[in-house]
C-alpha cells in the first residue's frame, strides 16, 4: 500500500471498525431484546385463577395500558388487589387478585378505576354491574353440595346480583325419587366475575370458580338460531305451524309413552298418576303444538 | 496498600462534612422520597401514593415516569389526563434539573451500585469486563422498539428499579434477587456496570438532561492539582475531561456531558474546590 492510500486506507479501517462494533452491539442487545420478547410472550398467558381489577382491558392490551403504579391497588378499600411480584405467574408489578383469597366487593363507585392513570382500566366503565373480571363457573358437580342434594345455596345467597347471575333451578332429585335439587346455575350475561360466590364455597376447595370469559364460554356458530329466541324476537313462529308434520312415533307394539302425544293417532297417551302433569306441560311436545289435541 | 482514600486530602483541608456534604445531601434525598413512600403502607399517613412508575402526592401532584409512559405509548396507549400532567411535570423537573437527577438523586437502586462500588475500592478489586458506555442508549432503542413489537411495557418485565421500588413499598418477594444480582455485578463483573453502561432507564433520562440549565462546572479548573480524586469518586468519570482539562482546547468549564448525573461527589472529593454547581450559560462567559 502506498502512503498516499493510508488515509483513506485508515478512515475505511474505521469505518470497518465502526460496522463490526455495531453489529457486535446490535446482535448482543439483539439477543436480550428476543429474550425479554418471549418472555413478554409468556407473561401475557395470565393464569387462569389470577383476575384483573374491574374494566380491565383485554390481557394483550393491560400490558402495554398499564404502567404498574398501584394506585388501583391503594385506592380499593378492600385490600382485594396486589400487584404481582416477580415470582408471580402474572406480568410484573400488574394488579391482580385471587378471588379465593379476597374478591371484589363491587364498589359503586370504583375506585380502582378512578385511581388508575392510564386507560389499563377502562374509565368508561362506570356500572360496576356491568364489569367482566371473569365468568363464574360451577366447575364440580360431583362435591358441589346442592348436586349432593342439599340446601347449602351459599354461593347464590352471597352473588350481589342475586337472582339474574346465580339462579336456583329446580329438578327432581332422581337418586332419592321423592327431592329436589336447587342447582345453582350461572348466568354469564349478568355474572361480573366479582368472585364472592368462589370466595365464599364452604368446601375445602371451591366447586365454583371464576374463570376468565376465555375459557368459561363456549361460543355457537355464527349461523346458529335459537329457534324460541327468534319466535320471540318476531313475535310469532317464523313457519307455518299447521304444516308442521310430526312423524309418527317408532315404539315397540303395545308400548305406552304416558302423556306422549302421537300425531298418528291425534292421542294422547293418558299420564300414568303424575299429579298435575298434563299433556301441554310434557317436554317431549314439540313447540308450538301444545294446544292443538 | 499504601494508597491513599479517594477524597482524603478534601477531609483533611475541608473536614468530613464539608468532604460528604452532596453525598450525604443525596442520601437524605434518596432516603426521604423513599420514606414519603412508605409513611403511607407502613404508617397510614398518604402523603405519595403509587411507585416512581407513576405516584399521586397528596390528591394535588401527579408524576409519571416518562420512559415507562413512552414505552406505554410505544404499545399504542395513551395514559389518561392525570397521567399525561403527570409526565409533563416530570419532563419539566428534569429538563431543568438535570435528567440524570433521576438517577443519583432518586433512583433507589443508585445506593446498591453505589454500595458495589465502595465495596469493589475497599478490596481493590481490579479487572472488569469491558463494555461501551453506549450500550445503555442500544438498550434504551431495543425496549423502545420491542414494547411496540410485543405491545408489552418491556423494561417493566426485568426493570430492577421498579422492581426494587415498588418491591419495598408493595411488598419485595423475589426482587431482592435481581437487586443482588445488579450489586454482585456491579462488584466483580464490571465497575459501574449497571448504572454506567447498561441501564436504559439512566440512558433515557440522559437525553433529557442535554438541554438541561443546571450543570456542574470546573470553575476553578485552573487550580487543579491532578491528584484524579475526581475521576475515582466520579460514576462516568468520562464527562469530567472536557470541562477539566480542556481549557487549551478552548472548552468551557461546564460539564455539558449529559451523562453527568449531577450527584456532586466531585464537588466534595476535591481538596482544591474546583467543582461546584452552575449554569449552562455559564460556559460562555467563562470560557477561554
Amino acid at each position: 500500500m502506498k502512503p498516499s492510500d493510508k488515509t483513506p486506507g485508515k478512515s475505511g479501517a474505521a469505518r470497518r471498525q465502526f460496522i463490526f462494533d455495531s453489529a457486535k452491539m446490535a446482535c448482543g442487545v439483539g439477543m436480550l431484546g428476543l429474550g425479554l420478547g418471549l418472555y413478554a410472550k409468556q407473561s401475557k398467558a395470565l393464569p387462569a385463577l389470577a383476575l384483573r381489577p374491574p374494566g380491565a382491558l383485554p390481557e394483550e392490551d393491560f400490558l402495554g395500558a398499564c404502567i404498574r403504579c398501584g394506585l388501583c391497588v391503594r385506592d380499593c378499600p378492600y385490600n382485594t388487589l396486589e400487584l404481582a411480584k416477580p415470582e408471580t405467574p402474572v406480568a410484573t408489578g400488574t394488579p391482580y387478585f385471587n378471588a379465593r383469597n379476597i374478591p371484589c366487593e363491587m364498589c359503586e363507585d370504583i375506585p380502582c378505576i378512578k385511581a388508575c392513570p392510564t386507560k389499563a382500566l377502562d374509565h368508561a366503565l362506570t356500572d360496576i354491574n356491568k364489569a367482566k373480571m371473569g365468568i363464574a363457573v360451577l366447575i364440580d358437580h360431583e362435591t358441589c353440595l346442592n348436586f349432593l342434594g342439599l340446601r347449602c345455596d351459599v354461593c347464590y345467597r352471597v352473588c350481589p346480583v342475586i337472582d339474574k347471575a346465580i339462579t336456583l333451578e329446580m329438578l327432581p332429585n332422581l337418586r332419592t325419587g321423592r327431592h329436589a335439587m336447587f342447582l345453582p346455575t350461572v348466568h354469564s350475561a349478568d355474572c361480573t366475575g366479582c368472585g364472592k360466590c368462589e370466595k365464599s364455597c364452604v368446601l375445602e376447595e371451591s366447586a365454583i370458580r371464576i374463570l376468565p370469559p376465555k375459557l368459561a364460554k363456549g361460543e355457537l356458530g355464527k349461523h346458529y338460531r335459537i329457534g324460541w329466541d327468534e319466535q320471540k324476537k318476531a313475535g310469532r313462529s317464523l313457519m307455518d305451524e299447521s304444516k308442521i308434520q310430526d312423524l309418527p312415533d317408532r315404539m315397540p307394539e303395545g308400548a305406552v309413552l304416558p302423556g306422549h302425544y302421537d300425531p298418528a293417532s291425534g292421542q294422547t297417551a293418558p299420564a300414568r298418576g303424575l299429579p298435575g302433569s298434563e299433556a301441554g306441560a310434557i317436554p317431549s311436545l314439540p313447540p308450538g303444538l301444545g294446544g292443538k289435541p | 496498600m499504601s494508597l491513599k482514600r479517594i477524597g482524603a486530602d478534601a477531609v483533611a483541608e475541608k473536614g468530613w462534612l464539608k468532604a460528604h456534604q452532596w453525598l450525604i445531601l443525596r442520601r437524605i434525598s434518596q432516603l426521604g422520597i423513599l420514606a414519603l413512600f412508605l409513611l403511607g403502607p407502613l404508617a397510614g399517613i398518604w402523603i405519595v401514593k403509587g411507585n416512581l412508575n407513576y405516584s399521586y402526592t397528596l390528591g394535588v401532584l401527579p408524576l409519571t415516569d416518562p420512559y415507562v409512559a413512552l414505552q406505554s405509548l410505544m404499545t399504542g396507549h395513551v395514559p389518561e389526563k392525570l397521567g399525561l400532567i403527570g409526565v409533563v411535570i416530570a419532563l419539566l423537573f428534569y429538563l431543568l434539573l438535570g435528567g440524570r437527577v433521576y438517577c443519583s438523586w432518586v433512583c433507589p437502586v443508585n445506593m446498591v451500585t453505589d454500595a458495589a462500588g465502595w465495596l469493589r475500592e475497599r478490596l481493590g478489586i481490579k479487572g472488569s469486563v469491558h463494555l461501551g458506555r453506549h450500550t445503555r442508549y442500544w438498550i434504551l432503542g431495543m425496549t423502545l422498539l420491542g414494547s411496540a413489537l410485543s405491545g408489552v411495557v418491556l423494561w417493566e418485565l426485568i426493570n430492577p428499579v421498579s422492581m426494587l421500588h415498588r418491591g419495598l413499598i408493595f411488598g419485595l418477594g423475589a426482587a431482592w434477587t435481581v437487586v443482588l444480582a445488579v450489586f454482585l455485578f456491579d462488584l466483580f463483573v464490571m465497575s459501574r456496570g449497571w448504572c454506567g453502561h447498561l441501564c436504559p432507564v439512566g440512558a433515557f433520562y440522559s437525553l433529557l438532561g442535554r438541554w438541561s440549565p443546571v450543570r456542574i462546572a470546573a470553575q476553578q479548573r485552573a487550580a487543579c492539582n491532578d491528584c484524579m480524586d475526581c475521576f475515582e469518586v466520579c460514576p462516568e468519570p468520562q464527562v469530567i475531561r472536557p470541562a477539566l482539562k480542556g481549557a487549551d482546547k478552548g472548552l468551557g468549564p461546564v460539564i455539558l456531558a449529559p451523562n453527568c448525573t449531577n450527584c456532586g461527589r466531585c464537588i466534595d472529593v476535591c481538596s482544591k474546590d474546583v467543582f461546584t454547581f452552575a449554569l449552562r450559560s455559564s460556559n460562555k462567559t467563562a470560557a477561554g
